[in-house]
Order: C-alpha cells, then structure tokens, then sequence
C-alpha cells in the first residue's frame, strides 16, 4: 500500500535527493521552514499565554505534526481549501495564515479571524481557503465532500483537503464520507495524522486495522501511508493524490504517521503514554530532520536557519502585542452572526 | 396576476423545486431514492427527467454525510436541497444539523453563510409506527442558527420553500405527510411566502387557536364545528417556529382573552410551550380570561395501532372538547 505513492522510476527519479530538494524551488523550501518553525512557536507561545492566564479556555496542540501539516498544504493553491480539526493551528499556518489574526482569536478580539467567536477550536481563515477547525471529531470530513461537490462544478480543478486524526476513523462520518465522495469522484484528499491517540485511546485499543490507509480499500479510492515528520515523504506524497483529484479522479486517502508531543488538551496528566515514548518520537523531530536535509543538500546554510528562527521569534512577539492591543468584541453584538444581517425590504 | 390551479402540496413543492431548478444553477436536489424512484412521497417524481442526475441525486444511505455534504455545498456556493426520507432519521445527521449547519456562521465570525435547505417529511396517521412517524420540529426550534418552518397548505409549501432558497441561512422544512395529498388553490410560477410569519387563517371572537403543520386543517375544521355551537374561533398557523412570530399570537390574545395551543409534537417542552410563554410573557397576560390550554402529542412513541395511533395526537374532536371547555362562560 505504501508503494502506490512512490514515483515510478523516470529520468528525474535518478537524481535520489529528497523528493521535496528536487521538486521545490529554494525559496519555496525556506518558506516552508519559516512556516513550519511559525507553527511550533505559535503553538509554545499560545500555550506559554494560556499558563500565563492571557488565553482562556482550552486548546489542543501540535507540536510534532508540523511536517504533515506543513506537507500537506505545500502543494496547494491559494484556492484550493482544508478542512481541519480541534488540533488545528498547523494547519491554519500552513495554509497561510496570519498569526496576528490566530493570536487575536484566542485573546478573543474583534479582530480574530473568527472576531473572538470560535477561538483554538474554531480557527478558520475563510479567505485564505481554510474552511475552519472542528470540535466534532470527524466533523469537517462530510464538509469537505460537499466543498469538493461545488468546486466540482464551479471550480474545476480545485482541491480540498480535509484533515483528521486517528480518532475521527471510528466516526460515522469518516466511512459514509469516503464512500461518498468515492461514488461521486469528487476531488478531495483525505489526510489522516496519526499521532497513535484519540485522546487517551491508542489506535492499538481503538481502531481493527493496524494502518488507517487500509480504510480506503473499503472505498475503492488509493491510499498510501507515509512517516509523517519527512517533510519532503509527505508532499511527496500528495502529488498522485492532488493530480487525481484535479484531473476527475476521485479521492485519495493518505495516512501519516505523526505522533503529538504534548497532551490531548490542557487537561491531560499524561497517564496513558511513557516519557521514553515521547522521548523516542522528540528525537524524530519533523523540523530538526527537515533543517538537516535543508543543509545536507546546500538550500539552506546554518546561519539562514537561525535567520528564519529569529524571524519567526519576532513575528511571533509582534502578533501577540497586535492580539493584545486588539479590540474586544462588544457584548451588545452577542447576536451577531447567528443569521445572516439581511436588509429589510 | 399568475395563473392558479388547484394542485397538491406534494405537487406545489416539486412544482417549487422545478422552479428553482430552472432558475438558477446553482440549486441541486439530494436525497435518498429521489431520482427515478420519485421520491418515498413521489415529491420529486419525474424532476430527474427533467433537470438530469447531477441536479437530482440520489445519494447513498447516509443521513450525516448527506448533511454534511450539503453544508460543504453551500458554503462553497451551491444551493442544496436536500430531502430525508423520514423526518425520523434527522437523528442520525443531527450532528451535522446542530453543531456545523446552525454554527458555522456564527463560530466563523460571519465569515461563512449556509444556505442549505433541508426537507423532512413528518408527522403521524400512516401506520408507520414509533421511527417513522414522529414530529421532530421543536428539537430544530432549539437551535440558534436554523430556521424552522411548517407549512399546511399547498401554497405556503411553494412559498416558503422558495422563500428558503433565497434565504442566506439554514431552513428546516418539515412537511406532514398526511398533507401531500390534499389539494389547494396555487399561483403559477415564482412567489414567497415570508419565513417568520404566523398567518390568522381564520377571524374569531372567543379563543384564539394556534396551530401548525396539519393542526391547522383540523383546528379549521373544529372551528367550523365550534362556529355551528356558537363559539367564533380564531385560528393562526405559524407556518414558521423558529423565527415565532410572537406579536400575531400576542395580538390575537389581546382580542380573543382565550388560547388554546395545538401541535403534533410531544406535548412536554414542545411548541405549544413556547407559544404559552410568548403570551404569558406580553402584555396579553392581563387580557386572560381563562387558563392556557396545550392540546400535544402523547408522551409516548407514536404506536403502530391505528386507535392507539390517533389516540396519541390532537384530533378534530379534541380539539372541539379542548375549545368547548375553554370557551365556556364566554356567553
């Protein structure tokens, strides 16, 4: 199953670095990087201001998947959508958005990309083609056949990517979507980040097939399974995935293999997994291995990496200090947004 | 002035559909079984010959994916139709109804609108027991973010589903069954019927009856029963539960001193409730000469039995008996 997304051999696959050093320009690469290292100090430094009682609530962290969610994106279009899940920031920054906005949400401001009505769990970037998080496992999945329907027709070309964990697998809504949009060929990718826990349920205690690609077969629709801190495996990945759902083939299911290095959400002691565990997965660290292909293959010297951490550390400082000078939402627009604003006749 | 003719509901909601269909590109029709089937009511009947199966589709038994996929739809632009075989099995794509249809607008930030019209065929009196009877509208009346409309007649069914396609937000539409068969006069071509307005389909002196979906004909028939014994009842249809329309209710009130609240529903926490407490709540309390009463739905599964069955909605004649009673005194 893993063998469908590999390339076949043609002239290009006789250069063997990575598919993404081959496949990218440097600056796209670098880029990349950037993102990436935004989403892991966007989600420290969300989590840094939730201990501090600057955000409220809750929220579900990343750190770890950045190069799936990263990956997955790299390829799409400005027009092209995701649907995403409560373990959303990554890909919302991987889509392109802005951290000002994001941090702006969660300190509940006007501003937000929500205006302070969804926070973590409902960070959306409608705009930027990301059709928003979820607090429903499996939630957006339906959402993303029927974006994939309209684009269909209206767009052409266009792709939505819908993003889930290994949770959502066991959902109705996984299986009756995939069938769906299978029957329909409509073009949409299915990623599955399997970081091996539905909150505190293993996939081992939780799921009846070792890999979630497996899934796929049930729905005609091909599938692969990559590790998915290999920036470069993921995007590599994508490609047969995308060309099939842009040219009228139908959907793609892709599964990778992630692993979340803090809790489920802020409430989780931990109780269900080992530190050598987590340890083992922090030294597959999805952004350390993408830096060091970076540098193995000349696109990035050492003192542009730390470059880009610095940029990132002051874009993060500057989006917070926007967040915090931001407006808070009028109570007396409580209302607002539960209907369309119509003008009466 | 259009035409007019006499044709069904079931007919004035495909005849709606056909409109739509017609008018604009962007409306599609999903369901189960609506394609060369027709539809379990035979609403959608031939329309597939008609408009083709990319716009009339029949879609996999899947009631929360078939939601979802119409909320997908409709946030990217298309205008979804999309029709349950039963009112019933709305409890399997509740999820998508409740949290993402009702939510997306307002969790987004007003980013998003989802202009997603969903039909569900309801109510009781076909023999088709405890899952495929029920009235469910009031779980939907719950929800900030839908809106919930009841027609009883063949012209608020065009209309208001008309009216649900040009709305911006989700629209429940819960048509009874019972009334797909009866026939009604209907203007050709395209009209709306207002979302959120009740309609006094009948002027009266005594009580106030307010009513839905297929409560209506029946409260009409009973007033015309009550008229015979000297009671002038007035009758509202609300057509639409969610936006209420308090201030016709309230209005009537003030006029008549006397409401009695009949519904298909669950009586417990149902419409009839809401209704009351709307009156309770205006300026109509002071006007109130006798306690409100609520004639609902049994609180049981509806049977299978067809004395059981009636025995646990509203009928005609508890309806006479609930009017009488109120009324009495009133001369």
């Amino acid at each position: 199953m893993t063998g469908y997304f590999k390339q076949q051999a043609s002239p290009e696959n006789l250069d063997d670095r990575p598919f993404a050093i081959r496949h990218y320009s440097a600056d796209r690469l670098k880029d990349a990087l950037y993102r990436m290292h935004l989403i892991r100090r966007f989600e420290e430094s969300a989590e840094d201001c939730y201990m501090r009682g600057l955000i409220h609530g809750t929220m579900h962290l990343s750190i770890g998947q950045e190069a799936s969610a990263m990956g997955a994106c790299m390829s799409l279009t400005p027009d092209d959508q995701i649907t995403s899940t409560h373990r959303g920031h990554g890909h919302c920054i991987a889509k392109g958005a802005d951290v000002a906005r994001m941090f702006a949400e969660f300190f509940g401001r006007q501003t937000g990309y929500c205006k302070g009505r969804g926070g973590s769990m409902h960070i959306a970037d409608v705009a930027g083609g990301n059709l928003g998080a979820n607090g429903i496992v499996a939630g957006g999945i339906p959402i993303a056949v029927g974006a994939a329907m309209a684009n269909k027709r209206l767009h052409p070309g266009r792709v939505v990517v819908s993003f889930f964990g290994d949770g959502a697998n066991n959902e109705g809504a996984f299986h009756e979507s995939l069938n769906m949009a299978s029957v329909w060929k409509l073009p949409v990718i299915f990623v599955c980040e399997n970081n091996g826990y539905g909150m505190s349920t293993s996939t081992a205690r939780s799921t009846a097939v070792e890999h979630i690609a497996t899934r796929a077969g049930g729905y005609n629709m091909p599938a692969g399974i990559v590790d998915g801190n290999n920036f470069s495996d993921v995007t590599e990945a994508m490609q047969p995935a995308l060309r099939r759902a842009r040219t009228g083939g139908g959907p793609s299911l892709l599964e990778c293999k992630t692993y979340r290095w803090r809790g489920h959400s802020k409430s989780d002691r931990n109780l269900y997994r080992t530190k050598e565990e987590i340890q083992q997965w922090q030294r597959k660290d999805p952004i350390a291995r993408f830096e060091s292909s970076l540098l193995e293959y000349g696109i990035a010297t050492q003192h542009q990496i730390q470059q880009t951490a610095d940029r990132v550390e002051g874009d993060i400082e500057r989006a917070i200090d926007y967040a915090k000078e931001s407006p808070q939402p009028s109570v007396k627009d409580l209302l607002k947004y539960v209907y369309t604003e119509q003008q009466t006749p | 002035m259009n035409d007019v003719s006499e044709i069904s509901y079931a007919e004035a909601i495909k005849d709606a559909m056909a409109i739509a269909l017609q008018a604009d590109e962007r409306v599609f029709l999903m369901g189960e079984d609506i394609g060369v089937y027709g539809g379990a009511f035979q609403v959608t009947g031939d329309l597939v010959h008609r408009f083709g199966e990319d716009r009339v589709i029949d879609m996999p038994i899947s009631e929360l994916a078939g939601a979802g996929v119409a909320v997908g739809a409709a946030v990217n632009g298309l205008r979804p139709i999309l029709e349950f075989q039963f009112s019933d099995f709305a409890a399997l794509a509740m999820e998508q109804i409740a949290n993402q249809a009702a939510k997306m607008r307002y969790m987004l930030g007003g980013e998003v609108s989802v202009p997603v019209v969903m039909r569900f065929p309801s109510g009781s009196g076909t023999g088709a027991a405890a899952q495929h009877s029920q009235s469910l509208e009031a779980w939907f009346g719950h929800v900030p973010g839908l809106k919930v409309v009841q027609p009883s007649t063949p012209y608020d069914a065009k209309g208001l589903l008309l009216a649900a396609l040009e709305d911006p937000d989700p629209v429940m539409i819960f048509e009874h069954k019972l009334l797909y068969k009866v026939k009604g006069e209907v203007p050709e071509g395209h009209y709306t019927v207002p979302i959120g307005k009740a309609a006094v389909v009948l002027e009266g002196r005594d009580l106030t009856i307010v009513a839905s979906s297929i409560m209506v004909p029946r409260a009409l028939d009973a007033a015309g029963e009550l008229a015979r014994q000297g009671v002038s009842a007035e009758v509202i249809d609300l057509r639409t539960i969610r936006p209420l329309d308090r201030e016709t209710i309230v209005k009537s009130v003030c006029k008549t001193h006397r409401l009695l609240c009949v519904y298909e529903g669950v009586k417990t926490l149902g419409i009839g409730a809401e209704v009351s407490a709307s009156v309770v709540e205006s300026e109509a309390f002071d006007f109130l000469d006798a306690p409100i009463v609520r004639l609902g739905g049994a609180e049981s599964p509806i049977p299978y039995n067809p004395e059981l069955e009636k025995a646990a909605v509203p009928q005609k004649e508890n309806i006479i008996d609930a009017a009488l009673a109120l009324a009495s005194g009133v001369r």
